[in-house]
């Protein structure tokens, strides 16, 4: 696995090893997309989600499995998750434009219409982007959930946005 | 940006802002002297982070060859932070708290007073 | 002399968990620490814990070390802070250099029925030129320094070991308004969670693989302003000629902790020596029971593992204890314990987990050659 000598993963290999929505669903909107793909011993995301779409069972270290039926892309798992590996996917959010949700907890926090500078699991800038949404309830426990909208064809790269500095 | 050894007070080294921890940047200040400088401390802070948040780094040197220590474990463990402080040397800079009025000093070796013994 | 039915050294989540556990049995516990808050390292864990709904896990480290102590509080478990246990002595007597107002100290000697050592761990270090100087720490120094304190234990920082503290304290820094400018890792592979490798690098902090620190240069005061680093062969040794400059006012060393076993050593405990766990740690049994008797051990001081496994020791000592003491009943106390072995099999699991899982059976398996049965189950069957 390239990710334990890079610390990232290309989303082939991604795709190899974790179950993923398939196309099918992606087109009937937002979807959580989880990659988490080490058997740690971790299940919050299972207990997140009200309506049961994350199946990690028995035992504990099972990988998540998303049902895409009944998962409504409402992105409370993202901010649930220790490892921060949940994303909100949603590839037709417009003709041109994807959307993709990310837990982000550096000061400061986008704020929604701001001009975004959108990277990839390796932290390099790939497209400009636009926050269109910023989630940060009580219940989220300071683990904001961003989601930015950026052109569809990189969808399946970006992953979240340049850390920003304090002025 | 160079860091300055002692009294660089210009330099702010104080997490501010943050996203998950409730930083209180209304703490009351005490002054503490600092091989006779004074500088502002956030009253119960350990005296190394008022010293690191002044930007000083250097808290002794050695006894053999003189050579600078700063902070190493921050927990109360490897004692590289000591300093002499109210005219005790020894004292762990890393776990004990300023209160308003002491009197910090950089410590050279074992401290006069020991090693004159 | 003071006299307690339970002294714990060390209020980290295991002696927290101890402590909480015999109070409840009834007990009169007292928990020594030399910090000035109870806690441990649990209050710069601002992080989302890993686990099982069971261990609260979505929850931070910090919120779970209030809750703690919440809990100590509402059982009457008395702390001293400021206070180091300068030894034990046989007889179960604690010798303790008592924190008292204006940072005057006094020794008090302790008469203690049930001794729990929770000491926990420290930091390992590599030792490289330039070391020693003021810049260089250990990475759990500066997760205090930006997580407890507040302050910024540099600006532009070197963090050399991917295990799970090089990685997590990497993101710590990021938070805290530090720049990571380097990770680095001798070996080929990354040693922590991959998915929090993933995070330091969507956040663009470059990982230097198969490569090592080789020196860490000073400014006029000789504080760090420069760092050296180098690729290294199979063996570990820096290749000339692939050393690279990178500047930067802060290192900080993630080489794994090592448990801190003086008291342990002090009594005369039997040890042995264990890869995994991070070097020599008393042996002892499915009660946390050394080989002295009325010695408990928890936590990272019987081997280094993480917060939720110092947790469930402690109790598992603290309800070994009490029941040493008849406070709680046989039946009740091994069924406690039972449950919590069950629950630290589930910690133990997984790629990450089944070497402790498997070196934990190694660890009990040697106490019962050398030690023999733990005395509770004697009890048990007498």
């Amino acid at each position: 696995m390239a990710l334990e000598n890079t610390g990232y993963l290309e989303y082939e290999e991604l795709v190899q090893i974790q179950t993923i929505p398939d196309e099918e669903r992606f087109k009937k909107g937002a979807v959580a997309v989880i990659e988490c793909v080490q058997q740690i011993p971790c299940n919050p995301c299972e207990a997140a989600c009200s309506r049961k779409a994350i199946i990690i069972g028995n035992p504990i270290t099972n990988l998540p499995i998303v049902n895409g039926d009944e998962c409504t892309g409402c992105g409370i798992c993202v901010s649930k998750c220790p490892g921060m590996a949940i994303f909100i996917v949603n590839k037709v959010h417009s003709e041109t434009k994807a959307t993709v949700a990310f837990p982000y907890e550096y000061f400061p926090i986008p704020t929604e219409g701001e001009e975004v500078k959108a990277v990839n699991r390796k932290g390099e800038v790939v497209c400009d982007g636009k926050v269109i949404k910023v989630m940060n309830p009580k219940a989220f426990d300071h683990t904001p959930v961003i989601t930015i909208e950026i052109p569809k064809e990189y969808v399946d790269q970006v992953r979240s946005i340049q850390r920003r500095r304090a002025e | 940006m160079q860091t300055k050894n002692k009294g660089a007070d210009t330099m702010c080294l104080r997490v501010e802002n943050h996203v998950i921890l409730e930083v209180d940047n209304n703490v009351p200040l005490v002054q503490i002297t600092v091989d006779g400088k004074m500088i502002a401390a956030k009253e119960g802070e350990p005296i190394l982070a008022a010293l690191l948040a002044n930007g000083i780094k250097i808290n002794r040197y050695t006894l053999k060859k003189q050579e600078p220590r700063g902070l190493f474990c921050g927990i109360g463990q490897c004692t590289d932070c000591a300093m002499v402080v109210d005219g005790k040397p020894n004292v762990r800079t890393c776990i004990t708290p300023v209160r308003d009025g002491m009197v910090v000093e950089t410590q050279n070796g074992l401290h006069k007073e020991v090693e004159r013994k | 002399m003071i006299e307690k039915d339970v002294v714990i050294v060390g209020a980290g989540p295991a002696g927290l968990a101890a402590g909480i556990e015999a109070s409840k049995a009834g007990a009169n516990v007292l928990i020594i620490d030399l910090n000035i808050k109870p806690g441990g390292q649990l209050f710069k864990q601002i992080h989302k814990f890993f686990g099982s709904s069971a261990h609260r896990s979505g929850t931070r480290g910090m919120d779970i070390g209030m809750l703690l102590l919440r809990e100590a509080e509402e059982n009457g478990v008395e702390i001293w802070l400021k206070s180091t246990v300068i030894g034990l002595f046989p007889g179960n007597k604690v010798a303790v250099e008592k924190g008292l107002e204006n940072e005057a100290k006094e020794v008090v000697t302790i008469l203690a029925k049930k001794i729990i050592v929770a000491t926990g761990a420290s930091e390992n270090v590599v030792r490289f030129k330039g070391w020693t100087k003021p810049g260089v720490m250990g990475a759990g120094a500066a997760q205090t320094m930006i997580n407890v304190n507040h302050v910024k234990p540099g600006e532009k920082v070197v963090m050399l070991g991917s295990g799970n503290v090089g990685l997590i304290v990497s993101y710590q820094l990021m938070q805290a308004g530090c720049d990571v400018v380097a990770l680095v890792e001798a070996a080929p592979k990354i040693g922590g969670y991959a998915v929090h490798a993933a995070k330091i690098r969507r956040a663009g902090v470059p990982i230097y693989m198969k490569h090592t620190i080789i020196e860490a240069i000073g400014d006029e005061t000789d504080c760090v302003k420069e760092v050296v680093i180098a690729e290294v062969d199979d063996k570990f040794q820096p290749i000339s000629g692939t050393e690279k400059v990178i500047e930067a006012d802060c290192v900080a060393i993630a080489a794994g902790l090592k448990p801190t076993v003086e008291l342990t050593r002090l009594l005369n405990c039997e040890f042995t020596f264990n890869g995994v766990f991070g070097g020599f740690i008393p042996l002892h049994n499915k009660n946390m029971e050394t080989s002295v008797e009325g010695v408990y051990v928890a936590g990272d001081a019987t081997g280094v593992e993480e917060a939720n496994t110092a947790l469930e020791e402690g109790r598992i000592a603290g309800i070994a204890a009490a029941q040493s003491l008849s406070l709680i009943a046989d039946k009740e106390a091994e069924e406690k314990k039972d449950a919590i072995w069950k629950r630290l099999e589930m910690l133990r699991l997984g790629p990450f987990g089944e070497r402790r899982l498997s070196a934990k059976e190694v660890v009990l398996a040697e106490y019962l050659n050398k030690v023999g049965m733990p005395q509770a189950e004697i009890k048990l069957k007498g």
